[in-house]
């Protein structure tokens, strides 16, 4: 299931073999975030979400990010796992496992992978809601929820 | 020759996926500004672009051989 520890994959996302690899007898802490597809935003319903990555640039930039947290929380483990393609309401679009010998910096070095995510790795969502679509980025435009509701 | 990749919704403002141009020893803001002139929908708002999987800066220069990538703002998570 698990291929490498940084992975773009467009099947399910299995979250033990991520624990699985990043535990080791050094380590007393786990910690492994998952997001989510959320159906509710802003009052907004959304059916499914559509990922898309340039795979080969978003692997090394995951491969990257692990570096960086490496090197600021020395002695963790990380993997980090992103899913493409349709993913449906609470499907686990992204899986972040980080193992540490004490658990503070499992929870500092897990939040840090998610925001570095967001801001380098040529990944992109497009919402497909029940009245349109729309590419999520920079021009993140919700529709307005009465229009939904009409 | 160049490649040049569009992703997300700069791939649907141009209307393909990608395509070799027949140019080398561009600058990125110079390619930039040849694909919003063949292309009038693009807009370059907030794109960056990629030489060989690395993000380039506006003066940076693309050669021949050279794989260039049209990233929009990025939305994974």
């Amino acid at each position: 299931m698990m291929k490498k520890p940084f992975e773009i994959v467009t099947e399910p996302i299995e979250i033990q073999p991520y624990i699985d690899y990043v535990l080791h007898p050094y380590q007393g802490a786990v910690t492994v975030f998952t997001g989510h597809v959320r159906e509710w935003t802003h009052g907004v319903r959304t059916l499914y979400l559509s990922y898309e990555a340039y795979v080969p640039m978003a692997e090394k930039k995951l491969a990257e990010i692990g570096a960086e947290m490496e090197e600021k929380w020395p002695g963790i483990k990380v993997a980090i796992v992103h899913r493409i393609g349709e993913l449906h309401i609470s499907d686990i679009a992204v899986l972040i496992a980080v193992s540490s010998p004490h658990r503070k910096a499992a929870y500092e070095a897990n939040e840090y992978a998610i925001d570095r995510i967001k801001e380098v790795v040529p990944i992109w969502k497009k919402e497909i809601w029940e009245t349109g679509e729309q590419w999520i980025g920079a021009q993140k435009k919700y529709p307005e929820q009465g229009e939904v509701n009409k | 020759m160049i490649k040049v990749i569009y992703f997300a919704v700069a791939r649907e403002m141009v209307g393909k996926g990608e395509e070799t141009l027949k140019v080398e020893n561009l600058t990125v803001k110079q390619l930039l500004e040849w694909i919003g002139s063949s292309y009038p929908a693009f807009d370059q708002t907030g794109m960056q672009v990629a030489i060989n999987e690395e993000y380039a800066m506006l003066d940076d220069t693309v050669k021949a051989g050279d794989v260039c990538a049209i990233i929009p703002p990025v939305s994974g998570g």
